[in-house]
């Protein structure tokens, strides 16, 4: 075997090295607690933020060698230079995520586990990894077992609240039951061509057999799972709002946005054939308007905010998935560029609810009433954020949902654009009951003011110049595009 | 970096200024240095363009194009001819006038403000369809805060229905781009461009213009009060605060038949010439309905707002006669409405100020208490009707000449029907004017309100004078729209109408 294979999979080893040190850091740092002597927060925090943040600009970009297709370990891993883009906007997200869970791993219930946050979640990220790298269905397989089977212990972490375990235990019998269809669709895959390589596949499947047809439809129904797309959202709404908000976050945008990128490599390779990709188009269609249409009419009505956000969240996942149409390499970068853009608002988003909900226990959009008047900065970086995700220019949302559309227009779907483009009022209309509820309307017992704690600034900061600068500087997603590959 | 991006960069620079300042006083210097420059740049620009005009016969002048997101050949380009550089001015104007007139008002209500200004300068300067969307939406969502916060009445409901109803219209909006950018072959972006089919543009399929033409200009429509979609003009400006009203009514909903006839008629001539007669008929009913609605309304704000439908009504409805006179009247029609309603809500702003009331059957013999706010509000009473002398008459004396020309019965007929409107306006405006400023003063409490300050007065006069130098020397404006509407007219009518479509032909 030939070693020096190794050195394709630069950011998967760099990302086990970061894991190694926290876990040996962790080890050594964290002490017994004592009975009567309060535990400290510790410097974990910090080295894991560190750490992740290196790690994230020592692979920003694709460079010495990896601007190319590489393959290693006979196919089983393929990289292209577009998923070191993704990966290192998946890194970027996580390290908001760690940035914002500063403040909650710092309370008594959970100083002593910290570690394991930080481990757990880069875990996942690396099962991340090895999914958007894969070129074989069994790499691909277990990468999504690595990234969504520690996922369901991170919803469950604030064990002692009854609604974290009950959303850990509905997210990995969901879970579960995905990976189950999704495996059964791939083995009827190999029923049908003999290999499990998504370029063989891709030469050797032929879209007239129903086999393949029920494979695709199952694989689809699998990753709808894990999209979160309506009808497969059942599980979301009430996994968000159990688990913690910051594991939400993480939910919403990293593991949602690796996924639907998988999505779409996977169906340009191995289901390109003609009538085939004809199939799977008009199932996405179909996924697209159910996710848009269905999950903004059930979001106007929510008066949780982590509910709120979860069908939020499935509606971005459709216009995310819009990109997917017609698998050219246009979506491909409206795709990412999406992504990035969603995860800095949403993350945004989701820090304010955070640090609210650590500093008064508030978590309803009732509680938000006057926010403006006792806490002005929180309130406008929570508008920006919110603008962004209803697609309001001059911020980046509304760059990133020209693109995404016109993509999909040019793809040919002009009648999805027009109902998407529908929905997006909308959208707009429930994101700005909450603009209402912290600017127009008044409280008499408003949210106390509160300072947040540097991490979060920090995180809001990244946020809040992502929000800005990301759209309006045309160079992100003239830089994406360079990379970007279509179907043939 | 081209000189007309100062329009844009101005109010940036007034958001950071306003940003950094502290105390009401820091806040209006900001304010009034920024509009002042804005004022003066648009004064400059107009002279520069007249010059330049004269010289030069290209579409757009003072053009400048930089690469934007280039995979999707997007460019921030700009460039004004005639029809921009008034609107320009009109916005100029609009926007140093507003900020006297919230002379009280706080800084994040200043922040807004400016924002939407930029947006409105932004949308004019450029000539790139997605750089004009973009300022398009910058323009349109600070209204729900403005109108939101700041506002009266039904505040929550009007902002919410006003920001829906015009996001709804830009969601067809941006179809309509997409539409237009791929069907002439999704090379370029810029206006020009397309409609002249060079860089790459060709013509664009008559199917498609039939799809899109609809769409687009429904879109822009909505803005212009076009008639089913103009149900959230009258909510919204009764319940804006004043300068929003001056500046929503009297800028923002140019942009609707900027709008309409800078991208879906001249990007879409076929479509235009044979869809065209569907919005002529919407926009004939605005023009009469929005001039009776007013008639039945008991609100100061109400009755203005129903009468900007209807003389909104009018822009469109000479732009869609598609000849020189009537479009030329159109545009002017835009600045003369544009300034006598922002004259008019800034005068309802300042008695609903004093006497905290705007129902019209609680006012009397205002003329006694406060003469000056009173003749001011005869004259843009008057002006608003199409009194000679006023801008109001060059506009509607125009359109309706231009849609005379126009010999088959059905758009005499619609030119008939559109020409009661000034009857209907005639006597909803006396009326109001009998009602509330003469006689004698029957309320107690309104015999102590005390007349205008000075910086009510000095923006009232600024627009008054503008109405009467409109409406009295308004050749050198006919004239320098006419040089911006007759490319866009020509070009509409070299493509020839398809009569099958228009069952009324």
């Amino acid at each position: 075997m030939d070693y020096s294979q190794f050195l394709y999979m630069r950011e998967e080893l760099s990302l086990l090295a970061v894991i190694l040190i926290i876990f040996l850091a962790d080890l050594f740092l964290c002490k017994e607690p004592k009975e009567g002597v309060p535990v400290r927060g510790g410097k974990i925090g910090l080295i894991a933020c560190v750490l992740l943040g290196l790690h994230t600009l020592g692979n920003l970009i694709p460079c010495c060698g990896m601007e190319h297709e590489v393959t290693a370990f006979g196919g089983m891993y393929v990289h292209t230079a577009m998923m070191t883009i993704v990966k290192s906007v998946l890194n970027v997200g996580t390290l908001v995520v760690f940035l914002m869970a500063n403040g909650w791993l710092r309370r008594e219930e959970n100083v002593v586990k910290q570690g394991e946050f930080y481990l757990i979640t880069l875990f996942t990220l690396l099962g991340m990894y090895f999914m958007i790298s894969s070129g074989h269905f069994l790499m691909f397989f277990i990468g999504l077992e690595l990234a969504s089977v520690p996922l369901a212990a991170l919803v469950a972490f604030d064990k002692w609240r009854y609604e974290s375990a009950e959303a850990g235990a509905k997210f990995i019998l969901l879970a579960i039951f995905s990976s189950a269809l999704l495996l059964y669709g791939v083995s009827l895959i190999y029923g049908a061509t003999g290999t499990l390589y998504f370029t063989e596949i891709g030469a050797l499947i032929s879209g007239g057999s129903l086999l393949s047809i029920l494979g695709l439809v199952l694989f689809m129904a699998g990753m709808g799972f894990k999209i979160s797309l309506v009808p497969f959202h059942l599980w979301t709404a009430d996994t968000y709002q159990g688990a913690p908000t910051v594991v939400t976050g993480y939910l919403s945008v990293v593991s949602k946005g690796a996924a639907s990128f998988v999505l779409m490599t996977v169906l340009m390779k191995a289901f390109a054939d003609t009538q085939l990709s004809e199939a799977w188009n008009i199932g996405l269609f179909w996924l697209i308007v159910a996710s848009i249409t269905i999950a903004n009419l059930f979001a106007v009505r929510q008066q949780n905010l982590k509910r709120f956000m979860a069908f939020s969240a499935i509606s971005q996942a459709g216009y995310l998935v819009l990109a997917v149409m017609g698998g050219t390499a246009q979506g491909m970068t409206a795709l990412v560029y999406y992504l990035l853009v969603y995860m800095v608002a949403d993350l945004g988003a989701f820090a304010i609810i955070n640090v609210v909900e650590q500093n008064s226990g508030k978590i309803n959009i009732d509680d938000y009433d006057g926010l403006y008047e006792t806490n002005p900065k929180l309130a406008f970086l929570m508008t920006l954020c919110l603008f962004s995700l209803a697609g309001i220019p001059p911020f980046a949302g509304m760059f990133s949902k020209f693109f995404v559309f016109m993509a999909a227009f040019n793809a040919g779907y002009q009648w999805l654009v027009l109902i998407a483009l529908i929905n997006t009022v909308i959208s707009l209309y429930y994101y700005l009951l909450i603009v209402k509820a912290m600017y127009i309307k008044t409280n008499e017992t408003p949210i106390a003011k509160f300072r947040s704690d540097n991490y979060t600034r920090l995180a809001l900061f990244i946020c809040l110049a992502g929000v800005v600068l990301v759209g309006i500087l045309g160079v992100c997603y003239n830089y994406i595009d360079t990379f970007a590959y279509g179907m043939e | 970096m081209n000189f007309l991006s100062i329009f844009v960069l101005v109010p940036l620079l007034m958001l950071l200024g306003l940003w950094l300042v502290k105390g009401q006083k820091g806040i209006r210097c900001v304010m009034m240095a920024g509009s002042t420059v804005l004022l003066i740049t648009a004064a400059v620009l107009t002279v520069m363009f007249l010059q330049e005009r004269a010289v030069n016969d290209a579409e757009m002048l003072f053009t400048a194009s930089f690469d934007w997101i280039k995979p999707l050949h997007i460019k921030y380009s700009v460039g004004v001819d005639g029809i921009s550089v008034a609107m320009l001015l009109l916005s100029a104007v609009i926007v140093f006038t507003g900020t006297f007139v919230s002379w009280d008002m706080n800084k994040e209500y200043f922040l807004w403000f400016t924002l939407l200004s930029a947006g409105v300068f932004g949308f004019f300067i450029s000539i790139d369809m997605f750089t004009m969307f973009m300022f398009y939406e910058v323009a349109l969502i600070p209204m729900y805060l403005l109108i939101g916060v700041w506002g009266t009445g039904k505040k929550e409901y009007a902002a919410m229905k006003l920001t829906l109803m015009l996001m709804g219209g830009s969601a067809f909006l941006m179809c309509g781009i997409f539409g237009i950018f791929y069907g002439a072959g999704g090379e370029t972006m810029n206006i020009v461009d397309i409609a002249n089919q060079t860089n790459g543009a060709h013509a664009i399929p008559v199917e498609v213009q039939h799809i899109w033409f609809p769409l687009t200009f429904a879109g822009f429509g909505v803005l212009g009060a076009l008639f089913p979609f103009h149900t959230w003009s009258p909510d919204g400006h009764a319940s804006a605060p004043t300068a929003v009203s001056m500046l929503h009514a009297g800028v923002l909903m140019k942009l609707g038949g900027y709008g309409c006839f800078r991208i879906a008629m001249y990007l879409m001539p076929q479509g235009a010439q044979d869809l065209g007669w569907i919005f002529l008929i919407l926009t004939g009913i605005s023009v009469v309905y929005g001039a009776f609605s007013a008639c039945v309304q008991t609100d100061l704000k109400y009755i203005n707002a129903y009468s900007s439908v209807s003389h909104c009504g009018l822009v469109l409805f000479g732009i869609l006669m598609v000849n020189q006179v009537a479009a030329t009247g159109a545009v002017i029609q835009m600045l003369s409405h544009g300034l006598t309603t922002a004259l008019f809500f800034a005068l309802i702003g300042m008695i609903y100020g004093r006497t905290h009331t705007r129902d019209i059957r609680e006012m009397t013999g205002l003329m006694r208490i406060m003469p000056f706010l009173a003749v001011c509000y005869v004259i843009a009473g008057l002006a608003n009707l199409g009194l000679p002398g006023f801008s109001g008459f060059v506009a509607e004396m125009t359109i309706f000449v231009g849609a005379f020309e126009h010999a088959d019965t059905f758009h005499r007929f619609l030119t008939i029907a559109g020409c009661t409107s000034i009857v209907i306006t005639a006597v909803y405006i006396l009326r109001l004017v009998g009602k509330i400023l003469y006689g004698t003063a029957t309320n107690e409490h309104h015999l102590k309100l005390t007349d205008a300050r000075w910086e009510e007065r000095f923006a009232v006069i600024c627009l008054i004078f503008c109405i009467a130098a409109l409406g009295s020397a308004p050749l050198w404006v006919s004239n320098m729209i006419g040089t911006g509407v007759a490319p866009i007219v020509d070009h509409i009518n070299t493509f020839v109408t398809n009569a099958s479509f228009n069952p009324f032909f």
